[in-house]
C-alpha cells in the first residue's frame, strides 16, 4: 500500500503543457506570481482568472485536481479573510456588536484571498503537469548562471534527485521497521502526544542508521562509475528549447505587457 | 600482464580511538598474489569476513592497498590521476540493488555512468539500450527501479556497468540478497556477457552453484588465497572445502557421498546431467 504513494503530484497525460520545457513552466510561474501583486483593481485580476482558466483548460488537467492544493491552505486562507475584514480602518459598511466591517476591508479580503487562491493553483499547473525530474533539472539550468558565485547548483539538483529516488525505498523501509517493533510489543498508536512521540524513537533510530548505511553505499557505487560531480559530465536528456518553449515565452511576454498597461492606463 | 594482476597485495583494517592512537589492525587481504587474464570467467569464494569483498574494492581503486601494488590493465591503482581510467576500465556492481540504482527511471540510471564520463547525448543513448538489451532489461527501460523485482534491479545495475564498456566487471555478492529466481537470471545476464562481449567477469560469491560456470576459482580464507584451480579441481576436495567453511555444490556432495559408500564415480562431478548420465552407465 505505502509503496503506490505518488511522488509529487504530477498527472500523466499528454497536453501542450506538458510538453512544454520545465524552464518555461518555471518562468511562466513566477511571471504570475508577480501579475497577481501588480494588479490594485479588479480590471487586472479578470486578467489573471482568463489568464489561469485558459493554462488549466489547455492542460487537460481535471479541475477537482487543482483545487486539492487549496485545501491545504484554507486555514491561511480564512484568517487572512478575517483579519482583512474586521481590522481594516476606513468607511463603515455594517457594524454589530463590536464588530465593523468597512468598505476598504471587504476589497482587500477578497483580493488577498483570490491572490493566495491563485498562487496555489498557478504554481500546481507547474507541478501537475511536470515531472519532478524535469523541475529539477529545468531549476539546474535555470540556476547555472549562480555556479559563478560558487553556489553548488549541480550538486543540489542531484541530491534533489537522489531524495526523490530514496522516498520510496524509505517509505517502505519505515513501514518494515514499525511493523519488527511493534512484534516486539511496541506501542505507536495509544497515549498522549509526548507519548507518542517518545514511541518514534525506536522507529528513527533504526531508520537513521540504514539511511547512513544507504548513502554510504550510494556514495562507493557513485564514485565506482566514475562520479566526480558536474564538470565534464554530459546530459543523456539534455534541455533543449523547441519551437512550442518559443511561443510560450512569447506568450507569457504578452500577457506581463499587458498586466503592465492595464495596471499603467485603466483608472481605478 | 593480465588484466588485473595484484602483488603480495596486503590491506589493512586499522581501528582508532578517539585520540587516534591505534586500537587494532585487522589484516582484511593478506599477500594476495593474483594474475587474471583478459576475457577469463574468475569466482572468489569465501565465507563471511574472508578478505573477498575487501580484495574486490581494491579491482576498482575503491580501496588502496596498504602494502603490494594492484595493476589494472597494467595501471597502478595508487596513481591518483589514473584513478577514473581504472574505474571505467573495471567496472563494479554490489551487492544490494537498491542502493546501488541513482536514476529514478531505469535506462536514466544506465546513462549515469555514461554521463560521467562525458559522452555524447547521442552515443549515450545507443550505449544504454545495447546494455540494457544485453542483460535482457530492454522492455524495462521506461519503468522505476522500485517497482522492479531483485534480480531485474541488479540486472540493471550491471546494465550501468556494461554502458560504461568496461573491459572487466568485479560482481561483489551480487546475489546475496536475491531469491533462487533473482539469481539464475544474474547469472545467466554474466555469463552472457562473458561468452558474447568476452569481458572479464570476476564474480565474488558464497554460492557454489554459481561457480561451476567459472575458468578459475580461488578460494579465500583469513585474507589469504588457499586455494585455486578450475571448478572440478576444487570441488573434488569436499573435505578442505570443508575446513574452510564452505559447502560444495549440492550434485556434487551427492556423488561424493556415493563415491564413499563404493559406487564408482569421478571426482569432482559438477552438474545434474553428468551425474545422471554417470549414474546410468553403471550397471
Amino acid at each position: 500500500m505505502i509503496r503506490d504513494i505518488t511522488l509529487g503530484q504530477y498527472y500523466p497525460t499528454d497536453s501542450i503543457i506538458h510538453r512544454l520545457d520545465p524552464r518555461v513552466k518555471l518562468i511562466g510561474t513566477i511571471v504570475f506570481i508577480v501579475s497577481l501583486f501588480l494588479f490594485k483593481d479588479f480590471f487586472g485580476y479578470l486578467l489573471a482568472t482568463l489568464f489561469l482558466a485558459v493554462s488549466i483548460k489547455i492542460s487537460k488537467v481535471p479541475f477537482h485536481f487543482m483545487m486539492k492544493g487549496l485545501k491545504s491552505i484554507i486555514v491561511l486562507l480564512i484568517i487572512t479573510v478575517v483579519f482583512n475584514l474586521f481590522l481594516t480602518p476606513g468607511e463603515k459598511l455594517i457594524e454589530f456588536f463590536i464588530f465593523k466591517i468597512t468598505k476598504e476591508g471587504l476589497r482587500t479580503a477578497i483580493f488577498m484571498a483570490v491572490r493566495l487562491a491563485y498562487l496555489i493553483v498557478g504554481s500546481s499547473i507547474m507541478t501537475l503537469t511536470t515531472t519532478p525530474n524535469h523541475l529539477t533539472d529545468g531549476l539546474e539550468k535555470l540556476l547555472n548562471p549562480l555556479n559563478k558565485i560558487r553556489v553548488p547548483v549541480h550538486e543540489v539538483a542531484m541530491m534533489m534527485s537522489i531524495a526523490l529516488r530514496f522516498i520510496p525505498i524509505l517509505l517502505e523501509e519505515t513501514d518494515k521497521i514499525m511493523k519488527a517493533q511493534i512484534a516486539r510489543g511496541a506501542d505507536f498508536e495509544s497515549g498522549n502526544l509526548i507519548k507518542k512521540a517518545k514511541s518514534l524513537v525506536p522507529l528513527l533510530v533504526p531508520l537513521f542508521i540504514s539511511a547512513f548505511r544507504r548513502a554510504n553505499d550510494l556514495a562507493m557505487a557513485m564514485e565506482a562509475r566514475c562520479y566526480q560531480g558536474g564538470t565534464g559530465r554530459t546530459k543523456m536528456k539534455p534541455l533543449v528549447y523547441k519551437k512550442i518553449d518559443g511561443i510560450g515565452f512569447g506568450v507569457l511576454a504578452m500577457y506581463l505587457l499587458i498586466c503592465i498597461l492595464v495596471n499603467q492606463f485603466v483608472p481605478v | 600482464m593480465g588484466i588485473i594482476e595484484t602483488n603480495k597485495l596486503v590491506f589493512e583494517y586499522i581501528r582508532r580511538d578517539e585520540e587516534d592512537n591505534v586500537e587494532a589492525i585487522q589484516r582484511a587481504v593478506d599477500e594476495v598474489d593474483l594474475d587474471i587474464k583478459e576475457g577469463e570467467f574468475i569466482a572468489i569464494l569465501g565465507h563471511n569476513g574472508s578478505g573477498k569483498s575487501t580484495l574486490a574494492k581494491h579491482m576498482n581503486a575503491i580501496l588502496a592497498p596498504t602494502e603490494g601494488t594492484v595493476w589494472v590493465d597494467g595501471k597502478d591503482t595508487k596513481e591518483e590521476e589514473k584513478i577514473w581510467d581504472i574505474r571505467q576500465t573495471a567496472g563494479m556492481v554490489f551487492q544490494n540493488p537498491d542502493n546501488q540504482i541513482i536514476g529514478t527511471v531505469v535506462e536514466e540510471d544506465v546513462g549515469f555512468g555514461p554521463e560521467n564520463i562525458g559522452i555524447p547525448t547521442e552515443q549515450i543513448w545507443e550505449r544504454v539500450e545495447e546494455s540494457l538489451k544485453a542483460v535482457g532489461m530492454y522492455q524495462y527501460r521506461k519503468h522505476s527501479p522500485n517497482k522492479l523485482s531483485g534480480g531485474q534491479k541488479q540486472r540493471v545495475a550491471i546494465a550501468g556497468v556494461v554502458a560504461m564498456h568496461p573491459k572487466c566487471i568485479v560482481l561483489d555478492e551480487p546475489t546475496a540478497m536475491l531469491d533462487p529466481n533473482g539469481r539464475k537470471e544474474v547469472i545467466r545476464a554474466v555469463r552472457a556477457l562473458n561468452d558474447v562481449e568476452n569481458v572479464t567477469i570476476i564474480l565474488i560469491t558464497h554460492y557454489m552453484e554459481e561457480v561451476i560456470y567459472a575458468d578459475k576459482v580461488y578460494v579465500m580464507d583469513q585474507g589469504k588465497i588457499v586455494m585455486q584451480g578450475t571448478p572440478r579441481d576444487i570441488f573434488s576436495q569436499v573435505e578442505t572445502l570443508k575446513s574452510y567453511r564452505l559447502d560444495v555444490p549440492q550434485v556434487t556432495l551427492l556423488a561424493y557421498e556415493l563415491q564413499k559408500q563404493g559406487i564408482p564415480l569421478t571426482d569432482g562431478i559438477l552438474t545434474m546431467e553428468e551425474l545422471v548420465e554417470q549414474l546410468c552407465q553403471l550397471s
